[in-house]
């Protein structure tokens, strides 16, 4: 039983199409990475996977079981928890506060404070600053921390590398090749597609609401992916 | 005359004010709503605890804990059963609605009760004074609502700050997408923010009818005091409409003092509009923008 | 009527050459447009003529009419517009009452001539305070309009030169004979319907109608695309304040009496918005279905008690909540109807390239903006 199931997705923003008929499946313990240009679907689809967005026809399976009608906030209770686009921190909230609150639902797992300091040291010296407050690179890692607090089975990484330098960026890569390690799966969605495929066991390239090619980063070619990320 | 008194005076109205303006602020802190029944809704909490005093012959303070309990749930449902739906982009459905509300109100307790002006009668603390010296005297009633409004602020401003639902609380009123992402229900979270409002509202339309007569066109008087409460405070800030209902206090009973009874209420809204001029984001805006 | 600002017929030669471009032009009315004019045109000189074939009754209950048509305008073009929800029009609905009062008994103007006096005073006093208000948003905005009409209400309850609380007659109105003053306040009141409908269809097709209708749509854009935000906002508060300056003027012509009660009470506010919601938000025609909607009502029901008014809100509530678009937006969802040329949209100058109707289409390609 795969953890992730997309089946015949159709989604639409109004009249517009963002995806598809995707399919697409995510077996435990994956890194599954989905490249693509801007506006390819790609957090479209991620969206659609934690409830954000709902699909005019198809299927999302989650564990086996369809998720469509199931509400976003339920879904973090189900076990899948989304880093969105852009951080997203509470501002207003200390780094700490940020973090409990992902605890929300109140998960059973091995995440806590605790397990996230260690897997992010950066943020312990910084729990009672007001999230605000910090730089890119540690909202980013705040964000995820955060997610993981859920203790989720799927997370999904919507663009963590977008506007953070390449030393933050390789900092973060290197917490999440942490995480298949503690039975998380990852969905991890990017523009940047050097650093992804570092960590990355499969991949999907999407254009215009489409996967243009799948495998794994062993068996395709730069010259595969290039071609499959700009469709020429 | 004693300048001191009348100041005082007005201080512990400021404290009736802003249990009034606490839930206001709560509400638009919360999800960016403005509930134009809001005062009117204290007002039918007042004529709640009337009824069960006057019908049901409570005693005031059961009465009172029952209604407050009652507009706890009647909160919760109006919020989750009708606001909800209209809050979304468009800024003009709730005020609309919520005006509407006002009217529905208004309107049912002229049928249910009559204009006639009705008052709580809680015995003889209301008229009891404390005299601190010769020529300073406070009343014990009005020093007890402003303590009580001070334990009201400081109760939610804990409830915010140290417990998980308070948290889910500023969360979303932070960003309510990344809230629904963290497993928080915004809906519930809406409702019991309503919920708790009408409970401070209901705190203070209670404490209003102890201490004034009361008639069901009273509500709207009582939502405009809050208004500038709140946005004398500036908006964000729980304490701040402790601070912004003692300066409209303030304002109406000199204004009542220097130009005539008639006059002071006129005052109050003159010293609003100056603010409103002034600082536009009151005495104390949140430095982090939601 | 076209207007195709920036296409030359260079532009539009070269655009119909390429493969699949047709020819056009952006132009506002169709010509069912000019049917709608002549209809109204005839509409309104029958009005015209009805005080001289018909009892006076009749005249004097259509003043009411005319007054509500006015308010829903106005209230219309604030909050439906302008996105500027105003529960305080009552301030210069009395504002314009007591205006004529003062005017045509202290100043000795005559009442028909003061009435715009009243409106220019309200419009006056609306100056200074639109900045005040506009610091606020939303709510805490329609609250600010709220404080400022009792505001008024408690300054003129407490001068005695207006009769204070109790009110006053309007003497120099008393004095005008019943029929000339019934006769001459229709024809002011349909002047002053009239009027309202063509200042907003007027102000709409300017250049502020659409900054407006950017505004609402969406402020920050609004403000980056250079449209003058504050300006904008400004005229038309201080146009809506000037219309029911108006209605009050025609209101004090109508009763005689006047009491910052009534006059200053919050439940035009109630009725505007009822109008509003009922025949719909954001467009000439709603207000208008909605302002004949109240005034059968109230003709046919006669009851202004607390009952009426809660059925007012509880309908509004239920309007608002559920079909926000209101009786006219349903009709234009489903029938795309624009009896006011406000919009404007694409005009075929000949038809697509592919094989299609033989006619010369006319397509409405306005984007929606509501």
């Amino acid at each position: 039983m795969s953890v992730l199931e997309l089946r015949d997705v159709n989604v639409f923003y109004g009249d517009f199409q963002a995806l598809f008929s995707l399919s697409l499946t995510i077996e435990e313990g994956q890194t599954f990475a989905v490249i693509g240009a801007n506006g390819a679907g790609k957090s479209t689809m991620l969206k659609t996977v934690a409830g954000v967005l709902r699909p005019r026809s198809g299927h999302v399976l989650f564990e086996g079981e369809t998720v469509d009608h199931v509400s976003a906030h339920d879904r973090v209770s189900m076990g899948i928890s989304l880093v969105p686009e852009g951080r997203r921190v509470f501002p207003s909230l200390t780094v700490e506060e940020n973090l409990l609150i992902g605890a929300y639902r109140g998960r059973e797992g091995d995440w806590d404070l605790e397990s996230v300091y260690e897997l992010f040291p950066l943020l312990k010296p910084l729990s009672k600053r007001q999230s605000a407050s910090l730089s890119g690179g540690e909202q980013q890692a705040l964000a995820i921390g955060r997610a993981l607090m859920s203790n989720p089975r799927l997370v999904l990484l919507d663009e963590v590398s977008l506007g953070l330098a390449p030393v933050v960026i390789k900092r973060i890569y290197e917490a999440m090749e942490e995480l298949p390690g503690r039975g998380t799966t990852i969905l991890v969605v990017e523009q940047d597609v050097q650093h992804v495929l570092t960590v990355a066991d499969h991949v999907a390239c999407f254009l215009e609401g489409r996967i243009s090619l799948q495998g794994t980063p062993g068996e395709l070619s730069p010259d595969d992916i290039t071609a499959a990320y700009f469709g020429i | 005359m004693n300048w001191v008194n009348i100041v005082l005076q007005g201080i512990l109205l400021g404290g009736l004010y802003a249990l009034f303006a606490v839930g206001l602020a709560l509400v638009f802190g919360v999800m960016r709503m403005v509930n134009l029944a809001h005062g009117d809704l204290g007002i039918l909490a007042a004529f709640i605890a009337l009824a069960l005093v006057q019908s049901a012959h409570l005693p005031l303070l059961w009465a009172s804990l029952l209604t407050i309990a009652l507009m706890f749930g009647i909160g919760y449902v109006l919020q989750r059963g009708l606001l909800n739906f209209t809050l979304g982009s468009d800024d003009t459905r709730p005020i609309v609605v919520t005006f509407g509300l006002s009217i529905i109100i208004q309107n049912g307790l002229l049928l249910g009760f009559s204009a006639d002006s009705r008052g709580l009668d809680a015995g003889a603390i209301e008229n009891a004074s404390i005299h601190i010296s010769n020529q300073l005297a406070i009343g014990w009633y009005p020093l007890l609502v402003f303590i009580a409004a001070v334990a009201v602020i400081a109760a939610l401003q804990l409830f915010l700050n140290r417990t998980k639902l308070g948290r889910a609380f500023r969360a979303t009123s932070d960003d309510r997408e990344a809230a629904e992402l963290m497993g928080i229900d915004n809906r519930h979270i809406y409702a019991l923010a309503m919920a708790v409002a009408l409970v401070t509202v209901s705190i203070g339309g209670i404490a209003l009818a102890i201490r004034t007569t009361f008639d069901p066109s009273t509500g709207p008087f009582n939502l405009i005091f809050a208004f500038e409460a709140v946005i004398m405070g500036g908006m964000g800030s729980v304490w701040g409409t402790l601070l912004g209902g003692i300066v409209l206090g303030v304002a109406q009973v000199l204004g009542a003092q220097v130009f005539g009874a008639g006059w002071g209420i006129l005052c109050g809204h003159a010293v609003f509009l100056l603010v409103l001029a002034l600082r536009p984001s009151g005495f104390f805006a949140r430095t982090v923008t939601t | 009527m076209s207007a195709s600002p920036g296409l030359d017929a260079g532009d539009r030669e070269a655009a119909s050459k390429g493969p699949s471009i047709p020819a056009f032009r952006v132009a506002r009315s169709k010509r069912m447009h000019v049917y709608v004019l002549i209809a109204s045109v005839i509409i309104v000189g029958v009005l015209a003529s009805v005080p001289l074939w018909s009892q006076l009754s009749t005249s004097s209950n259509l003043i009411t009419l005319f007054e509500l048509v006015v308010l829903a305008q106005m209230w219309n073009l604030l909050g439906g517009f302008a996105g500027l929800v105003s529960v305080g029009q009552q301030a210069y609905i009395g504002i314009g009452a007591y205006g004529l009062w003062l005017l045509a008994d202290e100043f000795h103007v005559h009442p028909f001539i003061a009435l715009a006096g009243a409106a220019t005073l309200a419009a006056l006093v609306a100056l200074p305070i639109a900045p005040l208000l506009f610091r606020l948003r939303g709510g805490y905005f329609a609250i600010g309009t709220w404080v400022f009409a009792e505001i008024m209400r408690i300054i003129v309850s407490n001068i005695q030169a207006t009769g204070g609380g109790s009110g006053t007659t309007i003497m120099s109105v008393a004095s005008i004979p019943f029929k000339t003053r019934i006769h001459g306040t229709y024809w002011i009141g349909l002047a002053a319907a009239v009027g309202s409908i063509l200042i907003v269809y007027f102000l709409l097709r300017s250049k502020i109608g659409l900054g407006l209708t950017a505004i609402r749509d969406n402020e920050l854009a609004a403000q980056s695309s250079g449209v003058n935000l504050f300006r904008s906002k400004l005229i038309v508060f201080v146009i809506a304040a000037f219309g029911c300056g108006a209605m009050g003027a025609v209101l004090g012509l109508q009763l005689l009496f006047i009491q910052p009660a009534s006059s200053f009470s919050v439940n035009w506010t109630a009725f505007a918005i009822f109008m509003v919601v009922i025949g719909g938000f954001g467009s000439i025609e709603g207000p208008l279905i909605g302002a004949l909607i109240f005034f059968v009502l109230q003709q046919t029901l006669s009851q202004q008690g607390s009952t009426y008014v809660l059925l007012l809100g509880a309908i509004a509530v239920v309007m608002a909540t559920v079909a926000p678009r209101g009786i006219w937006g349903w009709v234009v969802a489903r029938w795309d109807l624009h009896l006011f040329p406000v919009r404007r949209g694409l005009v075929m100058e000949s038809p697509p390239e592919r094989a299609g109707p033989a006619a010369p289409s006319e397509a409405a390609a306005a984007s929606d903006a509501s």
